[in-house]
């Protein structure tokens, strides 16, 4: 025992002893953000990635024409200092920063813009968030294959730093489409050296090759361990800019990035374990942060199941589901019980639907369908993705319907690609679901269960409400365009094709020396107004 | 012995083209693909990308693409990772994988083989019970209880080691290496103290003390030779083993190794990803198991001639 203690000890001390100053405290110093970011991002070309880890990096390395407020919001100047809106609402004229440079030192100009937006819809690029140009005149076109030219689609370069866009309808939320990183600019001429404009797999994003226009640069990239960036001295608004560096580290394990935290290694962290929230709240921990998130977290029921075709079974399912208590009891940390698919508030949207917790009513739909005393109701398969939080929940309401309404109830758990394609073939009853606004409107939902709409996979299909979000999107006065988005919500909630069950909320932790760091409903922390402080 | 090494080395390769054509064939048939996610793809776009990755032509000229590739030493480009080769990932996670698995083992055999054949020598004594008590519970333990625990008391508590990352902080290589090392050094604690009970009663251990030879000379010099050749027997799966299995311990120390990309590679159906580090853990034990094989012949004098 002896020897054995003698020999850890060595070990420890050949090894260089304790750190004496954590990260943080360093960080500190010398403005180093030291940031937990979930996973290993796929990449950071913009045209090509999706996902939240990829976009809190891209945030710092590339620009758009807008930019995200630090709390949200309206959009402010990004790439573009200014930009008029036609009477219409259908032509938008953006001039670019004078100043507006990529990191080599090139001018950033509207040829590269009309590049860049050529790039994400060349159909053989695959791109998976080209449908966000596809408010522009003809872009969805391009993309399709029905036309070759490019001209053929909304955009015109007036000058070096002037270029006018058409888009097909007056769209509201365009200017916050402009802040999602698949519209950012990508330089032509780094891009085309290292492959072609639809070669997925460029080596242009490597760090020494990489060049964009955002306040800070690709500084180095270590695979699954960590990526720097560092200030940007040739960004346009680079005085703003305190950090800097900012240090990602992509720790996929909760449980891992919570300790990091705890030992002074990060600043913040990308989420936290779901079994701690409770207890952090509890213990009033100072560094525990609940936002407020634009996710809706819900059950698809499939209408094409021949039990699930009739919507007072499905009403009956969603009346006999008491959301206050699975928040209260089940999530406890902080979510919200959702009576409506928008989660209420994005951008001045107040859905007025209701369902409500009633068994009685529930139960009575449920005899009007047929399934009364004497008829039993068939068994009904929850499908789910392996997850210890996506079980428990599932388990709560599976005790609901059985209390409430007598339903049998089988759980049945999948591996996440296999879930996701036995959704996608509609091989399911009821399933649960999570959905994450792209931009802050309430079309990044609606939009969602309109008929032929990739995401929907309900196989519910209303054309009064695909009439009714398509005007909306003809409609450039706001409040006339909530009301029939509204009553389009009431058509979707009456229906009951998904099942709304709670309002995510963002939970993670924050180191209380982060400044400029301030909650928003699409969590948009730009880094430029981030900067440390001892508290 | 080198007829052993050289049918050995033909016998995988066909060991490893079976490897590769079912490891092939069997991705294909799990359900989902590389390009599933929550937020559907549109069919055009599903295509487009088919397309990039060849996944449009039949399975046949897929595989026959593949192999071909796999003989120039192109694992073609991972699906997840748009502009990663799956030979440059494994390039990149294999040297961590190596030092982590390399430390893991170093420290295993000290504690190891020291507590085994100290416990064979006290044979029914408390040096003998403590130590494989340890042991014990290092076989019990799992490394994902063991690594938290270690990170507990030395990083959050005692705050004497940084809790994660590699190469980055001061010692942040020691907790890592202490946890996944610990459950192979009860392994080779209990082997080392079943050879050397087995070699200390033979004859010729008596003959060397009957000539006058000292302990430790006896010990060293003459019982473990022959008293150690179970524990090479184990090192080769074992040092297999550890590269393939450091997926938890990289995992909860946050490394970026092989392990990681092997396991994530299969949940994100990342084709390319799975193959590519399939073959080669498949090479790599097939390698470490020849290698043992041989560290064990060549112990033992009497099949070292053969």
């Amino acid at each position: 025992m002896r020897y054995l203690y003698i020999a850890f000890t060595i070990i420890i001390f050949i090894s260089g002893c304790s750190p004496t100053v954590s990260p943080v405290d360093d960080g500190l110093e010398k403005q180093i953000f030291h940031f937990g970011n979930g996973s290993e991002p796929q990449g950071i070309d913009p045209h090509i990635v999706t996902g939240v880890p990829e976009h809190h990096i891209l945030i710092s390395l590339c620009e758009g024409l807008t930019s995200p407020g630090p709390r949200g919001g309206k959009s402010l100047p990004g790439a573009a200092e200014s930009w008029d809106i036609s009477e219409d609402g259908t032509v938008y004229t953006f001039y670019l920063q004078k100043n507006g440079k990529w990191s080599n030192g090139d001018s950033l100009t509207s040829e590269d813009f009309v590049w860049s937006w050529k790039r994400l819809l060349t159909p053989s690029l695959g791109a998976q968030y080209s449908d966000m140009l596809y408010t522009v005149k003809g872009a969805s076109d391009f993309h399709n294959g029905l036309t070759e030219n490019f001209n053929d689609v909304g955009i015109e370069v007036i000058d070096d730093y002037t270029f006018k866009v058409y888009l097909n309808n007056p769209t509201p939320y365009f200017l916050g489409l402009l802040s999602h990183y698949s519209t950012w600019p990508v330089h032509k001429e780094t891009v085309l050296k290292h492959g072609a404009i639809d070669d997925r797999n460029g080596q242009w994003t490597r760090p020494g090759n990489f060049v964009c226009n955002g306040p800070f640069n690709l500084k180095s990239w270590e695979l699954n361990s960590r990526i720097i960036v560092e200030k940007n001295p040739l960004y346009w608004d680079a005085n703003v800019v305190k950090l800097n560096e900012i240090r990602y580290y992509p720790v996929s394990n909760v449980m891992t990035e919570d300790r990091m935290f705890r030992a002074g290694q990060l600043h913040n962290t990308y989420t936290i374990p779901s079994q701690k929230c409770p207890v952090y709240i509890e213990a009033k921990n100072k560094d525990l942060k609940i936002d407020p998130y634009m996710g809706t977290y819900f059950y698809r029921l499939n209408t094409n199941d021949p039990v699930l075709k009739d919507p007072r079974v499905r009403k009956a399912l969603a009346y006999s589901i008491n959301r206050k208590q699975l928040v209260e009891k089940v999530t406890k940390c902080g979510q919200l019980p959702a009576y409506s698919f928008t989660p209420p508030g994005s951008a001045g949207y107040q859905p007025d639907t209701s369902i409500p917790f009633d068994p009685e009513l529930a139960r009575q739909l449920l005899a009007e369908a047929g399934y009364g005393p004497g008829s039993e109701f068939p068994k009904l398969e929850i499908l789910f993705n392996t997850n210890e939080d996506h079980r428990k929940i599932a388990l709560a309401i599976q005790q609901m319907w059985q209390q409430n309404l007598g339903v049998d109830i089988v759980l049945v758990n999948q591996d996440w690609k296999v879930y996701l394609n036995r959704e996608m073939i509609g091989d399911y009853q009821v399933s649960r679901a999570g959905w994450i606004g792209d931009y802050e409107d309430p079309n990044t939902f609606l939009d969602l269960l309109r008929p032929n709409r990739g995401n929907n996979k309900t196989g519910w299909e209303n054309l009064e409400y695909d009439r009714l979000i398509e005007q909306a999107n003809t409609v450039k006065d706001q409040s006339e365009r909530h009301n029939l988005l509204r009553k389009a919500e009431n058509i979707l909630i009456d229906e009951m094709p998904i099942i709304p069950l709670y309002t995510y909320v963002r939970s993670y932790q924050l180191s209380s020396d982060v400044k400029g760091y301030y909650p928003n409903y699409l969590d948009s922390h730009h880094p430029k107004y981030i900067y440390l402080e001892r508290d | 012995m080198l007829r052993v090494f050289i049918s050995r080395m033909l016998m995988a390769i066909p060991v490893l083209l079976a490897v590769a054509t079912m490891t092939f064939f069997l991705i294909k048939l799990a359900p989902g693909g590389p390009f599933d996610a929550e937020k559907a793809v549109s069919p055009q776009v599903l295509k487009n990308l088919n397309a990039a990755y060849n996944l449009d032509a039949s399975e046949w000229e897929q595989y026959t693409d593949y192999m071909s590739g796999i003989l120039k030493g192109d694992f073609g480009p991972s699906f997840k990772y748009p502009g990663r080769s799956v030979t440059e990932m494994i390039g990149v996670g294999l040297p961590i994988t190596f030092e982590l698995a390399f430390y893991a083992i170093l420290i295993a055999l000290v504690i190891g083989v020291f507590s085994g054949v100290l416990a064979a020598l006290n044979r029914n004594t408390l040096l003998d019970f403590i130590p494989m008590a340890i042991a014990m519970i290092g076989i019990c333990v799992p490394t994902f209880l063991m690594g938290p625990l270690l990170v507990l008391i030395f990083g959050i508590q005692l705050e004497w080691l940084p809790v994660a990352g590699w190469g980055q902080l001061a010692g942040d290589k020691i907790l890592p290496s202490v946890t996944l090392g610990f459950a192979y050094a009860a392994y080779i604690a209990r082997l080392s103290r079943g050879g050397m009970l087995e070699v200390l009663n033979q004859d010729f251990i008596r003959t060397a003390r009957a000539k006058g030879l000292t302990e430790p000379m006896v010990v060293i010099k003459h019982a473990m030779q022959g008293g150690l050749i179970p524990v090479v027997s184990f090192l080769g799966p074992a040092v297999a083993g550890l590269l393939a299995g450091s997926f938890v311990v990289e995992t909860i120390f946050q490394i970026p190794g092989l392990g990681r990309f092997y396991v994530e590679a299969a949940l994100n159906r990342d084709y390319t990803m799975i193959l590519g580090t399939t073959i080669f853990f498949s090479a790599m034990i097939v390698f470490f198991n020849l290698l043992s094989d041989l560290a064990a012949l060549w112990l033992n004098p009497r099949s070292r001639d053969v």
